[in-house]
């Protein structure tokens, strides 16, 4: 691996901070300050390489660094582009967030083995800032596989039965997907065209013209259920199993890393595998939208049939995923551009949410929704960041996911689907219905007799500001939506 | 003669073959323990560095057997000293010499009992198995091949578990059956290549077809018992819950690299219009073989059982390779027997360091062993994820070729991905016993026993797995140099093939209309 000249090293070195801190966290394991502290530091360095990079992207620069080749056309190499943007962007800065959050919500809870929870959450990390960097299939399965084999341990934290249960469904729906259907895949691949590396730009893919219409029809299924982590029903089962991890894990992992990988490669495959011109070819788009369009309508009502707040924000996750999914596959620049900003508001918004929940839990050990009547008074920023994520949730203004929702709109306009645009309309209606009681119950319900929540008062300040942040970037990005629109504008040229 | 490329410098195969067996005759004379595990370390030791010398002096380029030497051995039969390697064999030959200090590391400690005895086994398997691979001469050959039966015979019947009897005597009459017919074989060989045993010669020759199909199955049964591929493999689960640590690495690394080095040594050469004939019977039977390891080794208890399942499901994917007969399927599985040496030796090694330790190779006796192991469990895990053919390791790179290849199988299944398709459940099942075990081992559930006694690996046993850990991450990452040792002679193997095929197939369809 000798580095020469126009090798953008800034990546690899991207690639290695998270790697270098989970091993730093394991070997200071013992001291708990500073083990916190390179968790701290290492996510703050990688969040400014990721800054840094910027200038070049938006200069439509493509930064690569090939690390080892395996075959003729199978290779390990970083690229970024503006795609990979959108996604490092996020992942880079929730982490940071996260990671101030995660040291009240594990000191709050005393919980165990943390030493074991750091170092596995910057392994997660340094798998989705991988997905993020990838330049071709391979490169993108190898660090797909590691986000999930890297996060069993976080979800089986507690140790407990309910903990192995749920991590035992996580890997075994994840792994079984991934080696079913996306091995083969990428193999098949590999034999028709002999390379997987992604194409230049989103329009041609990198099928041979002539190629074997049913056999890539075969593939693109393959890809579209083999990245189970996208949520997309019906292997969507391992996600709400996962809410037994400590909510931190659910927050960063489940809102933002491991589900975002899941679409994010699900997206980068269809638009640089794929192609537009192949997914127009052979009518895999509008098809897709409305299978993925399913997923968006049934999560929803599932989430309706939630107490447990958690478990409401799961069946959310699944859902609004299947938005990002939708987007792109309607093929028109406002669906995916709509698509694809969806990753960093649904990830800010959710996020938040996420971390509302946890500081609820801490600060009163309520987990169902039915248990928080007239909660909001004890914890107004709490849940007042709770009414603002929702809003974002649902896609009102002036809250990022009125930004999704409105280039979801234009783009099923676009692709003139109407049913898309009810299943969008609907949805959106399910949302306020499952989200509005939460808020409302909160401030407005009346407290249960023989229960004064004496002694409950806001979480501490470690978790609360990372709310706030959140919630604040949330809004921000709604309000001036071109901050990361650019870098969407960018993918669709 | 003109297929060898003659040593006229320093006999370096023969230094390799017999330095193990001179290694012998000190341990003869002084019986003593320690000095027969410091003296059998230095000699293989010296024969792992000295075979490197094979490396930097193999010619990638030329198709011969190289480093050949060539001596008379008994006139009257026409019988001869001829050993050399080419592509297909050196980097077995170097796995061998790799893997045989490492396997003295492992009985260190393991082996209490009879230990001069014990490494002059071992060594003596070293001289067999090394000479295996490069001989060139078929009675040669044949003798080393039977020669590997007694000591590892010993290796299982004295240093073994309760059932060693049971088990070694399964094995060598396995082992013995299958090597009778090859006899005949060689012996119908000798008489119709004028009385000569030169391997090289006898390739190519354009056999009439019903003698290379009797010639296929003779050699065929030998070789899948030796694999093993289903349905002949019942004796390796009861060789490996019973063999000694040492005993099962030599035995899953390099023993059943024999079969499939047999099929590709002289199955292919010799009987190439058979091979056509009867490969879609292998291929579905490779399959099988996939699926069933599988699904057996999901089923086991015992750790080692478990193991020895698993190597039947990946020796299936290596069968595939073959017999798919196209570049990357072949190129794929003589990779994946590198690695499955690499990556099952070193998980029977991890096996064996928990039975030292607990004495039991029940799985739920060494359940959440990961809090108080953190560095075993670190080998354990990388060794289970390469064993499965996670991205970046070892097996990855030898499946996926595999698999290319047997997408791309071009003759018979025209445009037929049914093949690939059919292998694949192998590779979920290999993923579901593999992390089932590291789950158990690492983290167990809410009732494990207590295992807070456990001590972590000492120096010798990181030193001992060390090395193959390398070798996971080298081949996963960059397999290119071991790939082009090995091309000019897989690319030539397929050429030569595919203009034989041809003539005894026109005939035997004359035959048989």
């Amino acid at each position: 691996m000798n580095i020469q000249p126009g090798r953008d090293v800034q990546l690899l070195i991207a690639l290695l901070v998270p790697l270098f801190g989970a091993v730093g966290v394991m070997v200071k394991g013992k001291n708990e300050n500073l083990r916190e502290g390179i968790s701290c530091v290492s996510s703050l360095i990688l969040f400014a390489i990721v800054l840094s990079l910027i200038p070049d992207i938006l200069h439509h620069r493509t930064l690569k660094f090939p690390m080892f080749t395996l075959l003729p056309g199978v290779s390990i190499t970083l690229r970024a582009d503006a795609m990979s943007m959108i996604f490092a962007i996020v992942a880079s800065s929730l982490w940071t967030i996260a990671v101030f959050y995660s040291m009240g919500y594990m000191r709050g809870l005393k919980e165990h083995a943390q030493t074991r929870f750091n170092a596995c959450f910057a392994l997660s990390i340094f798998g989705a800032i991988g997905v993020a960097f990838s330049d071709n299939l391979f490169t993108m399965y190898l660090f797909y596989e590691i986000v999930s084999v890297c996060t069993y341990p976080l979800v089986a934290h507690h140790q407990d039965d309910e903990g192995y249960h749920g991590a035992r469904k996580y890997i075994i729906y994840l792994t079984t997907t991934a080696k079913a259907f996306l091995l083969p895949a990428m193999i098949l691949i590999y034999v028709l065209t002999g390379t997987l590396d992604f194409a230049p730009n989103i329009s041609t893919g990198i099928f041979p013209a002539g190629a074997n219409g049913p056999l890539v029809i075969m593939l693109y299924i393959f890809c579209l259920i083999g990245f189970a982590k996208n949520g997309v029903m019906p292997f969507h089962h391992w996600l709400p199993g996962a809410m037994v991890a400590p909510t931190p894990v659910s927050a960063l992992l489940h809102a933002v890393a491991v589900v975002k990988v899941g679409v994010f490669c699900t997206t980068r495959v269809m638009l640089y595998v794929f192609g537009v011109d192949t997914m127009n070819a052979l009518n895999l788009g509008i098809p897709t939208a409305y299978f993925v369009g399913f997923t968006v309508l049934m999560a929803s009502i599932l989430a309706l049939s939630k107490d447990n707040l958690k478990a409401r924000l799961a069946y959310s996750t699944v859902s609004q995923l299947s938005y990002i999914i939708m987007g792109v596959a309607l093929l028109t620049p406002a669906g995916i551009q709509g698509g694809l900003i969806h990753i960093v508001n649904h990830g800010f918004s959710k996020i938040t949410l996420f971390f509302c929940a946890g500081a609820i839990y801490v600060a009163a050990h309520k987990k169902n929704i039915s248990e928080m009547e007239g909660l909001g008074k004890t914890m107004p920023f709490t849940f007042g960041a709770f009414a603002i994520a929702s809003l974002s949730m649902i896609g009102a203004p002036p809250v990022a996911g009125f930004v999704t929702k409105w280039n979801l709109l234009v783009g099923s306009i676009q692709a003139h689907q109407i049913g898309i645009l009810l299943i969008l309309i609907a949805s959106t209606l399910l949302n306020v219905g499952y989200f509005a009681p939460v808020t409302f119950k909160a401030f407005f319900g009346k407290r249960p007799e023989g229960e004064p929540y004496t002694g409950i008062k806001e979480a501490p300040l470690s978790m609360l500001i990372p709310i706030l942040i959140a919630c604040a970037v949330s809004v921000v990005i709604g309000i001036f939506p071109n901050i990361m629109m650019q870098f969407v504008k960018a993918v669709t040229g | 003669m003109d297929q060898l490329l003659l040593n006229p410098g320093f006999p370096l195969l023969s230094t390799l073959i017999f330095l193990p067996l001179a290694g012998v005759i000190p341990l003869l004379i002084v019986k003593n323990d320690s000095f027969s595990r410091y003296w059998t370390l230095a000699v293989t030791t010296v024969v792992a560095v000295l075979s490197l010398l094979l490396i930097t002096g193999f010619d990638k380029t030329t198709v011969k057997f190289q480093f050949a030497e060539y001596h008379s051995w008994v006139q009257s039969l026409n019988i001869q000293y001829v050993v050399g390697v080419d592509g297909i064999s050196i980097l077995l030959v170097i796995l061998t010499t790799l893997i045989m200090p490492l396997c003295v590391l492992a009985s260190w400690s393991y082996i209490k009992t009879r230990i001069p005895t014990f490494m002059i086994c071992l060594l003596i398997m070293e001289t067999a198995m090394l000479g295996v691979f490069v001989a060139l001469d078929f009675v040669l050959f044949y003798i080393l091949w039977e020669a590997m039966l007694i000591p590892m015979y010993l290796l299982i019947g004295i240093w073994g578990g309760p059932r060693k009897i049971y088990a070694s005597v399964k094995f060598f009459l396995y082992t013995l059956a299958g090597s009778i017919l090859m006899l005949v074989g060689i012996i119908w060989l000798y008489m119709a290549n004028h009385y000569s045993f030169f391997i090289p010669d006898m390739m190519w020759v354009d056999y009439s077809f019903n003698h290379q199909i009797l010639l296929f199955l003779a050699f065929f049964l030998a070789f899948a018992i030796k694999v093993p591929m289903f349905p002949f493999h019942t004796w390796l689960p009861a060789a490996h819950v019973e063999a000694p640590t040492a005993g099962s690495v030599i035995l899953a690394s390099i023993l059943l690299k024999m079969g499939t080095y047999g099929f590709l040594r002289f199955a292919l050469p010799i009987t190439p219009a058979a091979t056509v004939y009867l490969m879609p019977y292998v291929l579905w039977l490779s399959i099988a073989g996939i699926i069933y390891g599988g699904f057996t080794a999901l089923a086991q208890q015992d750790m080692k059982k478990l193991i020895a399942y698993s190597s039947v499901g990946h020796m299936g994917f290596v069968t595939l390779g073959i017999f798919v007969l196209n570049i990357q399927g072949m190129e794929g599985s003589i990779l994946q027997m590198i690695n499955h040496g690499v990556t099952t030796g070193a998980l029977f090694l991890c096996v064996g360091m928990i039975y030292e330790r607990t004495h039991s190779r029940e799985l739920s006796s060494a359940t959440g062993v990961g809090k108080f192991m953190p560095v075993y469990v670190t080998f354990l895990a990388f060794f289970s994820l390469s064993s499965f053919g996670f991205p970046g390791t070892n097996s990855f790179v030898g499946e996926f070729l595999i698999l290319a290849g047997a997408f791309k199988t071009n003759i018979l299944f025209k445009h037929n991905i049914a093949l690939g398709l059919a292998a694949i459940p192998g590779a979920v099942l290999a993923a579901a016993y593999m992390l089932r075990m590291l789950q158990k081992i690492v983290w167990g559930g809410t009732a494990n026993p207590d295992q807070s006694w456990l001590t972590d690996l000492n120096i010798r046993e990181i030193a001992t797995l060390a090395p193959f850990l390398f070798f996971v991450f080298w081949i996963g990452l960059g397999p290119q140099p071991f790939i082009n040792l090995m091309h000019s002679s897989v690319v030539n193997l397929l050429d030569q093939f595919h203009a034989h095929q041809g003539h005894a197939l026109a005939a035997a369809e004359l035959i048989l209309r």
